[in-house]
């Protein structure tokens, strides 16, 4: 019996050790929705610029939301990173983010990419396009997303599921533009023209395309970024059949959401936290995040990789971010009217 | 001999549902008594109740002069220095035959524990299969095992819920004198529940009748087959009918198929019906006899045949002959009463005859 | 009944028990209390869209799927169960083991190297098209990204329970029975449906309700697959409505299907408490099978162990090889010794708890207690992100409110002490994972009679030291089992790890999710293949602990 008292205490002391061993001298925590991966790398190079220890947590953006409104002004997290406008405008009406204000940002980030309050700041552009088979669609047949609902699309559109935030993000946009009523119309002709049931990811749609299960996928770019720089050769084949339209061009522009970063109400690290920020504004941090992710640095004037250099310059929606937050359940239950699955 | 069990007016409840009611009776050190009755009676409640694994709904348990049971107050089993023998043997399958002897022993010293198995394996003639497992064991060498476990410890009292009922007809009988004469040998005060008479004859001093939640008679079993204490017992214990009477004068009563016999039961007047308990061993085969009875059916029992008579009134009594007087079935015989013991009630009682359904016990 | 109420020495400790059950049993249910109250917070209007709109979808395809999933673990299951245990054709021994192996394979990767395999856009398909020529929609192929390719992805890797108790169960069972039915003039397969099947069904029915109940709480699947079941649903509504009370609305309804599954499967195991009717095993004679038999045998086990385990494992091998950009690297030695850690802790205190709780039950069999458990043990089929939610919230306010008092009372912050450690995780772990353990535990200690526990206390012993010296020797394997499954399980539960889990620390799972989630299937294959190969060790031995546990001829 004692040896079983024995390793309960073990565990107990191995369970409790967590916080003591995080709390290093100089550090920043992190609840970051983006994949390790993606930025483990860049945090690497801050701590070793700064000296600060950075902390990271990776989670689904709702859930890291979730804990941080529990976790109250208690939380140990300084920065919150997460993947969609949606989210940080979610993590503002919450409460859980403050202000702040910061000359290098303001000068670094395009206003439209970050909150007007300075709640948030947008690090990188995820843009949305339509992609087309090379040779089975002529681009001159394209012209804006609207458009897709026309009958001549029918059974060669491939889209994921509406569970997906880019397509919630999609059609709040389209609500923002056009109206509920409109976008409701619209929606309902587009879901007759899919080739197949919803299923998959982004890059299921493009690999349906390329091999002629439908003509035209709806994906985010970095997807096909990915693809034609796998190592798998039928990855790369697929990706090369597609190309890259811009839609509504001689509009609003084309649907893009951002990634960005804001300071949580209960940091405690503000300094740092606020400095990591900007680290990651920089033209070096920008071009380096650009360039893993295969999304658009938020900042102007950031060398770009040569395959987003191949698919041009592209007019971005410049409708204001915060939009996409709020209108978000509006667009999830329309498409739910729409039996988009 | 000092009381070592003392039931007082116990009753156990199920959910507040009685299960037996007002028990009152006492063991002395060394005695071996014993609560016999058809099943669902009560008995194997009661016993659990003195082993402790029921609370006593009134009433009080003594053991070796300390209060154990009370309204509200049980001392757990493991506090009673009981030791209890279960129907299926409860053997623990994960220990030999010596760990399982030795299992109740852990607070004695290991050389008393290692004499005292030695002691038990050599009564119970089990030295042979102290290393083997209780799957591997027969029948009667598990009840041993069982036995010499709960006898380990030198409990205070030993309680053996019906210990037989796994074992072959023949061999129960066998098989409780054998026990008889160990616990005697020990010294150990026990307690046996069984709806068997037979092993109840043999193994016990004192015997309990129970039925439908009462403690019917509380005696050795000479009295009980001989004076019982209502319809339930007598029809219970041994074989025997009931005949119906009335009582006429001279405290004498004129049965209905002529004889007349005596005496009858006090506070009964004349004119009073009463019932007769006749055992077989009471109507007596007698060619000359003028009283002649139908035989019904018959059984043979090797020394004698127990011929089932009919009445001429259509009551039914059993009559026990030598068995060269071979009789069938159809024929008419002569009997003469020939009453040792008589042994009568007043009518209003024999519903409950009906009720425990005497003679099926007696087969 | 107050006449009857018991005090003193015996009313004590039974009072102890019936406390530390209750309470402990309130404890482990209080994420899903914590979901249940938001059934109080008005979710407003949200409801008759979801019912006007997706509510049916939801229902229908969650029944259909588990539908799907119970004759898929069955056909899997019980058939390979009675072939490995009671017959004999070449190969069995390995089947035997082998058999277990889908278990080591969360249900998200199988379905996503299947995806691979068998998609329009796969080598299946590709080299039909290359050889025939056909194109789009010019030929038939089953969409393996449906509901009936769920169903097949989750009774493939879930089959492995049912395979587990069944099995367990035909090698317990008295042979004097199955001997009596011989005797009885019924063949060897007449036997196997009139006497085998019917004396396992309770067992039977134990592992299809835990197939069932991960059934229900799969995300990863169903999400991949476009089906739409109440665990999508869930999410849905939370996430992409904003709307926290529908979604905890919707994981009570969940719950409902969860209570009725439990129900069932209670009412089952009533009908038939069979303690082991004879005391006397002899070794079992297994049935040689001949000839086409054994072909027959070789390829149903074969089937399983095929589909189940060798193909997907064999995708993520090539992938590994050679399309992943990832590799398995000195990290890799981090990730697997987190993921054994959490495995092995929280299988530990699994254990203690489920023995805790089900011999407290035993001893003292009280209507609040039964309940407690049962609610205990519901968890299970609640998805892992849910359970963490019901995690968070009482902890951190516990953690807050600690904090706000030293603070008034010492002017001293605490922060947060629980919330952010192993300590949330692991008991989100216990709260998910309780019920295998449970219900492991709870089948072991019913098979022992209550005269053993009064035999023990006749010569002595207190209730906890009849646990001690009669119950944990006697019940060995089933504690076995019980520990391996929840470390298997711990090893691929992801959502929760995922939301809990402290600074700086990851696991197998959440490698191979962070992977998977950015659509990089191929990349995600080394550190899936890691959680199979950390998963294959305990299920071999689970499956060699069952095996010893009786010896035959």
């Amino acid at each position: 019996m004692n040896k079983l008292r024995i390793v309960f205490w073990a565990i107990a002391i191995f369970l409790m050790a967590g916080p003591i061993g995080a709390s290093a001298a100089e550090e920043v925590n992190l609840y970051s929705a983006r994949k390790e991966k993606l930025i483990k790398p860049l945090l690497d190079q801050f701590s070793a610029q700064t000296g600060i220890m950075v902390n990271l947590v990776t989670g689904k953006a709702d859930a890291l939301l979730k804990k941080l409104k529990s976790e109250g002004i208690n939380s140990p997290a300084d920065v919150l990173l997460t993947t969609d406008a949606g989210r940080l405008h979610r993590a503002k009406v919450a409460g859980v983010i403050q202000p702040f204000h910061s000359a290098v940002l303001k000068n670094a980030i395009p206003p439209q990419y970050r909150d007007t309050e300075g709640h948030w700041y947008g690090l990188s552009l995820r843009a949305r396009p339509i992609m087309y088979v090379k040779g089975r669609v002529n681009p001159s047949e394209l012209s804006s997303y609207e458009a897709l609902a026309d009958k001549k699309w029918k059974n060669r559109i491939c889209i994921r599921s509406s569970s997906n935030i880019y397509n919630q993000s999609l059609i709040a946009s389209m609500i923002s533009a056009n109206g509920i009523k409109k976008t409701e119309a619209w929606a309902k002709k587009f879901v007759k023209n899919f080739a197949r049931p919803p299923k998959g990811g982004d890059r299921d749609q493009i690999k349906g395309a390329a091999s002629g299960q439908c003509d035209i996928a709806i994906a985010n770019t970095y997807y096909l970024a990915g693809m034609l720089k796998a190592k798998d050769k039928k990855q790369r084949a697929a990706a090369n059949k597609v190309a890259v339209f811009w839609p509504n061009q001689s509009d609003r522009g084309s649907h893009v959401n951002i990634s960005g970063a804001a300071l949580t109400i209960s940091a405690k690290n503000r300094a740092n936290a606020i400095q990591l920020i900007e680290f990651l504004s920089t033209p070096k941090s920008q071009e380096w995040y650009a360039e893993t992710n295969g999304e658009y640095p938020a900042r102007k004037g950031v060398k770009m990789s040569d395959t987003l250099n191949s698919w041009g310059k592209f007019k971005a929606d410049d409708l204001n971010l915060v939009n996409l937050g709020k209108l978000n359940p509006k667009a999830v239950m329309l498409m739910d009217r729409a039996g988009w699955k | 001999m000092p009381i070592q069990l003392d039931v007082k007016n116990v009753s156990v409840a199920y959910d507040g549902v009685a299960v037996v009611t007002g028990i009152n009776f006492t063991l002395d050190v060394g005695q071996i008594g014993c609560l016999l009755g058809p099943s669902g009676c009560g008995k194997t409640s009661l016993l659990r109740a003195i082993a402790g694994f029921e609370p006593l709904a009134s009433g009080e348990i003594h053991l070796h002069g300390k209060q154990v049971s009370s309204v509200g107050a049980t001392t757990p089993p493991e506090k009673r220095r009981i030791g209890m023998v279960f129907q299926d043997f409860a053997l623990f399958p994960h220990l030999s035959v010596s760990e399982n002897i030795s299992f109740g022993m852990r607070l004695m010293d290991k050389k008393q524990t290692a004499s005292r198995v030695e002691e038990l394996l050599d009564l119970m003639e089990l030295r042979a299969f102290r290393h083997q497992h209780p799957h591997e064991l027969s029948g009667g060498q598990q009840q041993r095992v069982a036995l010499a476990r709960a006898m380990g410890p030198k409990p205070e009292i030993l309680l053996l819920d019906e210990p037989f009922s796994s074992m072959d007809a023949e061999l129960r009988e066998h098989l409780a004198r054998d026990i008889r004469l160990v616990l005697k040998k020990d010294g150990v005060t026990a307690i046996l529940v069984t709806h068997d008479q037979f092993e109840a004859f043999a193994m016990a001093d004192e015997i309990g009748v129970v039925g439908e939640g009462q403690l019917r008679q509380w005696n050795n079993a000479y009295e009980l087959y001989h004076r019982p204490a209502d319809t339930m017992v007598s029809a219970f214990i041994g074989m025997g009918v009931m005949v119906s009477g009335q009582v006429i004068e001279n405290g004498q009563i004129a049965l209905s198929m002529g004889e007349i016999v005596k005496p009858a039961p006090e506070n009964c007047e004349v004119g009073c019906m009463v019932s007769v308990l006749l055992r077989p061993d009471d109507l007596i085969h007698d060619d000359d006899s003028q009283l002649t009875f139908k035989i019904e059916d018959r059984a043979f029992r090797g020394a004698e045949f127990l011929y089932t008579l009919k009445t001429p009134d259509g009551e039914k009594v059993l009559c026990m002959v030598q068995s060269h007087h071979n009789h069938q079935i159809g024929e008419k015989i002569g009997v003469r009463l020939d009453v040792q013991h008589l042994t009568s009630f007043p009518m209003s009682d024999c519903s409950e005859c009906q009720l425990t359904n005497c003679q099926s016990h007696q087969s | 009944m107050e006449d009857f109420t018991k005090k003193s020495e015996e009313s004590s400790s039974s009072n102890w028990w019936n406390w530390a059950t209750a309470s402990l049993a309130g404890l482990l249910s209080l994420p899903i209390l914590v979901v249940l109250g938001y059934l109080f917070t008005p979710a407003g209007e949200i409801w008759s869209h979801l019912v006007e709109t997706v509510l049916a979808d939801y229902v229908s395809n969650s029944l259909l799927l588990m539908f799907g999933v119970a004759i898929g673990s069955l056909l899997l299951g019980v058939g390979t169960a009675w072939l490995a245990s009671m017959c004999s054709f070449p190969g069995r021994g390995i089947f035997e083991w082998m058999l277990l192996l889908p278990l080591a394979i969360p249900a998200y990767i199988i379905a996503y190297t299947y995806t691979g395999m068998l998609d329009f856009s796969g080598p299946v398909q590709s080299t039909i098209r290359d050889i025939t020529g056909w194109g789009y929609g010019e030929y038939w192929f089953p969409e393996i990204r449906s509901l009936w390719g769920a169903a097949l992805m989750l009774s493939l890797v879930l089959y492995p329970y049912v395979y587990l108790l069944t099995r367990a169960a035909f090698l317990n069972q008295s042979l004097c029975v199955l001997d009596v039915s011989r005797t009885l003039g019924n063949g060897p397969w007449r036997t196997f449906f009139t006497v085998a099947l019917p004396l396992a069904r309770p067992s039977i029915v134990a592992g299809l309700s835990l197939a069932l109940m991960e059934t229900l709480a799969d995300y990863g699947t169903v999400q991949y697959f476009g089906v739409s079941t109440f665990t999508t649903g869930i999410f849905r509504t939370w996430y992409g409505l904003d709307n926290a009370a529908a979604a905890a609305q919707l994981s009570a309804m969940l719950l409902l299907f969860v209570f009725t599954l439990i129900l069932l499967e209670r009412n089952s195991r009533k009908k038939s408490r069979y303690h082991n009717t004879s005391q006397r095993h002899q070794s079992i004679s297994r049935i040689p099978l001949k000839g086409w038999q054994s072909v027959g045998a070789i390829t149903y086990c074969g089937a399983a162990v095929l589909f189940g385990f060798l193909l997907p494992a064999s995708q993520l091998g090539i992938w590994a090889t050679t399309v992943s950009e990832e590799s398995i690297d000195g990290a890799f030695i981090d990730l697997i010794s987190n993921s054994l850690l959490l495995g092995g802790v929280s299988a530990l205190l699994a254990l203690l708890l489920a023995l805790f709780l089900s011999y407290g039950q035993r001893l003292h069999n009280k209507p609040i207690v039964k309940f407690s458990v049962r609610l205990s043990g519901m968890g299970y089929a609640v998805p892992g992100t849910v359970i963490a939610v019901g995690v968070i919230i009482p902890f951190a306010w516990l953690d807050n409110s600690f904090d706000s008092w030293m603070r008034a009372q010492f002017d001293v912050s605490t922060g947060l002490i629980l919330s952010g450690t192993l300590f949330v995780l692991i008991f989100a772990y216990l709260v998910r994972f309780l019920a295998v353990s449970l219900q492991t535990v709870e089948a072991g200690l019913g098979r022992i009679k209550p005269s053993m526990d009064e035999a023990a206390r006749s010569l002595g012993y207190k209730p906890n030291e009849v646990l001690r010296f009669v119950h944990l020797p006697m019940l060995k394997g089933s504690l076995l089992t019980a520990f391996l499954l929840v470390f298997v399980d711990v090893l691929k539960e992801l959502p929760a790890t995922l939301i809990l889990r402290p600074f700086n620390f990851n696991t197998l799972a959440v490698r191979a999710y962070e992977l998977a989630a950015d659509e990089r299937l191929a990349d995600a294959a080394p550190a899936s293949l890691a959680i199979v190969a950390t998963g294959i060790l305990p299920v071999i031995l689970l499956s060699y602990s069952i095996t010893k546990s009786r010896k035959t001829k």
